[in-house]
């Protein structure tokens, strides 16, 4: 069984068609990376498996998005427990004013975690996960605020690892980092992948080929390619592909 | 040259402008609260705001309308601030951006623009009279809520309004609820910018007349309240009594200006204790 699919899957910002048929197969304990130029739609595509879509007014999907073998949008899912199942990392840092411990202790405490030891067991373990122990080790009780920009990436990666998700999506995670920040998480990335199944969304090609098993070129709201990383950057079989990752267009 | 020449002539024609009018209505408050200072700075004292009045109100102190006042403000921000932010909150984090949301904006800001006097009437209407609370602190307070309610509601969905969009979405997407999200995230990020509005909507209740006057403003009560039924006296409308229907309008010339030095300072106080809370929230909960 796949650990995440798209069944021929639409989605229509009212009357803009985002995501046209996408059928998709991902494996447990992969990396998958999107790419395509912006608003081809991989960020809606991303979003669609922790249904974060549904935030915005107006949004109608069809086809069906399984993980594990159930479908996310059937009625008998509930959203938050969904959430708890699947992590996400966004483009921008985004730490809440809290301490270091209290931003990764959140998704535990929201789903009803009390228990002190091991909230504090959690957070040592994920900001250990998160190669951002020894860093912050010393000082926890400090506001998240105060950390550099990669710090409190690292930081929000080690906040989704906290609930022991599955899933792990991951939208530009380094977009917004130096490019030491950004080789700290995509090593981060490769480690990850032994325990969670990680879809990364990136504009970086080379990104792309270092950190992802597969690799999924999307256009105009299609799926225009899917398959191996090593095969999609050195044989597309898809002449849109091979534009887009020569630099010829996008 | 010559257009060089010009753009620096209007540049500083437009510069001076600005700073001009901006010293000119600087200059109006310092001459309205110099000139207050300066006549009733004098009748200022601790007798003056610890006694009761005395012989017609020309002579003691102002204790019970400081009394009745402090009342007034703390009832009526009790009753104001919880209802509004949730009212607030609802405004923004429940309703979606529609017909619905627009129009019940639009109510609240013509609540905000209507006479304080309407608000008055309404309140003697309803509280004193159909709800039998009569003329008390209850009352007033509740009426002088209804007036602060529209402020409050506004900060509140501006303050909502200012915290970037990724915060919520780093809530739910942890598993957190809308109420969770609200009340862990949004809602501490958004307090520092609420209080604002608490403290502006307190210098509007503190001062004002009309709502009172008919719903808890006592002309002469020498005793302090015992209960939230009872009448008291407020600084604005002692003010206006011994300024204009008093038993001696001449005598009592001096304590009016003292009382408006008390109320000022009173705004004044409250404003910074206000001050000092909003700065120590958003030093805890600051972004960047």
């Amino acid at each position: 069984m796949y650990k995440i699919e798209s069944k021929n899957v639409n989605l229509h910002y009212g009357t803009f068609h985002a995501l046209k048929g996408i059928n998709m197969s991902i494996e447990k304990n992969t990396v998958t990376a999107l790419i395509g130029p912006s608003g081809c739609g991989k960020s809606t595509f991303l979003r669609l498996f922790n249904r974060m879509n549904d935030l915005i007014d107006g949004v109608k999907i069809e086809g069906e998005c399984l993980i594990d073998g159930k479908d996310i949008y059937s009625k008998s899912i509930k959203i938050d427990e969904l959430r708890k199942r699947v992590g996400m990392v966004f483009q921008k840092p985004n730490p809440f004013p809290k301490t270091i411990f209290e931003n990764v202790a959140y998704g535990l405490r929201v789903n009803g975690i009390t228990h002190k030891n091991f909230i504090e067991e959690r957070v040592e373990i994920c900001l250990k996960q998160a190669a951002l122990w020894d860093e912050v080790k010393d000082k926890l009780k400090k506001s998240a605020m105060a950390l550099s920009g990669g710090q409190q990436q690292r930081l929000c990666i080690a906040r989704a690892l906290a609930i022991e998700p599955s899933v792990l999506l991951m939208d530009e995670p380094a977009s917004a980092l130096d490019p030491i920040s950004t080789a700290k998480i995509e090593e981060l990335i490769y480690q990850l992948k032994e325990l969670y199944t990680i879809i990364i969304v990136t504009h970086n090609m080379q990104q792309a080929g270092r950190v992802s098993d597969s690799t999924a070129f999307f256009y105009l709201g299609e799926l225009v390619e899917f398959d191996s990383t090593k095969k999609i950057f050195t044989n597309p079989s898809e002449v849109r592909t091979q534009n887009y990752i020569t630099g010829r267009f996008g | 040259m010559q257009t060089d020449f010009k753009k620096r002539i209007s540049q500083s024609i437009a510069f001076w402008t600005f700073r001009i009018l901006s010293l000119i209505v600087m200059g109006v408050l310092f001459s309205i609260l110099g000139f207050i200072f300066v006549k009733g700075i004098g009748v200022v004292n601790w007798d003056f705001i610890t006694q009761m009045p005395e012989d017609g109100m020309t002579k003691g102190g102002i204790y019970p309308a400081i009394i009745g006042t402090l009342c007034l403000i703390s009832g009526s921000m009790l009753f104001a601030f919880p209802i509004g932010v949730m009212s607030g909150i609802y405004i923004y984090e429940y309703t979606k951006d529609s017909w619905y949301r627009k129009f019940v904006q639009l109510m609240t800001s013509n609540l905000a623009g209507v006479p304080s006097i309407v608000f008055g009437l309404f309140g003697m209407a309803l509280f004193v009279n159909k709800l039998g609370f009569g003329d008390s602190i209850l009352a007033g307070s509740l009426t002088l809520g209804l007036l602060a309610l529209p402020v409050v509601i506004r900060t509140t969905e501006e303050a909502l309004k200012a915290i970037d969009k990724s915060y919520r979405e780093a809530s739910y997407a942890l598993g957190g609820t809308k109420l969770q999200t609200i009340r862990r995230v949004t809602l501490p990020m958004a307090l520092p910018n609420i209080i604002t509005g608490l403290i502006l909507s307190i210098g509007r209740v503190s001062g004002e007349t009309a709502p009172i006057l008919f719903t808890v403003a006592a002309y002469f009560l020498p005793k302090l309240p015992t209960s939230i039924f009872d009448q008291v006296m407020a600084l604005p409308y002692h003010l206006y009594v011994i300024s204009t229907s008093g038993t001696n309008i001449n005598e009592s010339r001096g304590m009016a200006y003292g009382t408006a030095v008390v109320l000022i300072l009173i705004v004044l106080i409250l404003n910074i204790i206000a001050n000092l809370i909003r700065r120590f929230l958003s030093k805890k909960y600051k972004t960047n």
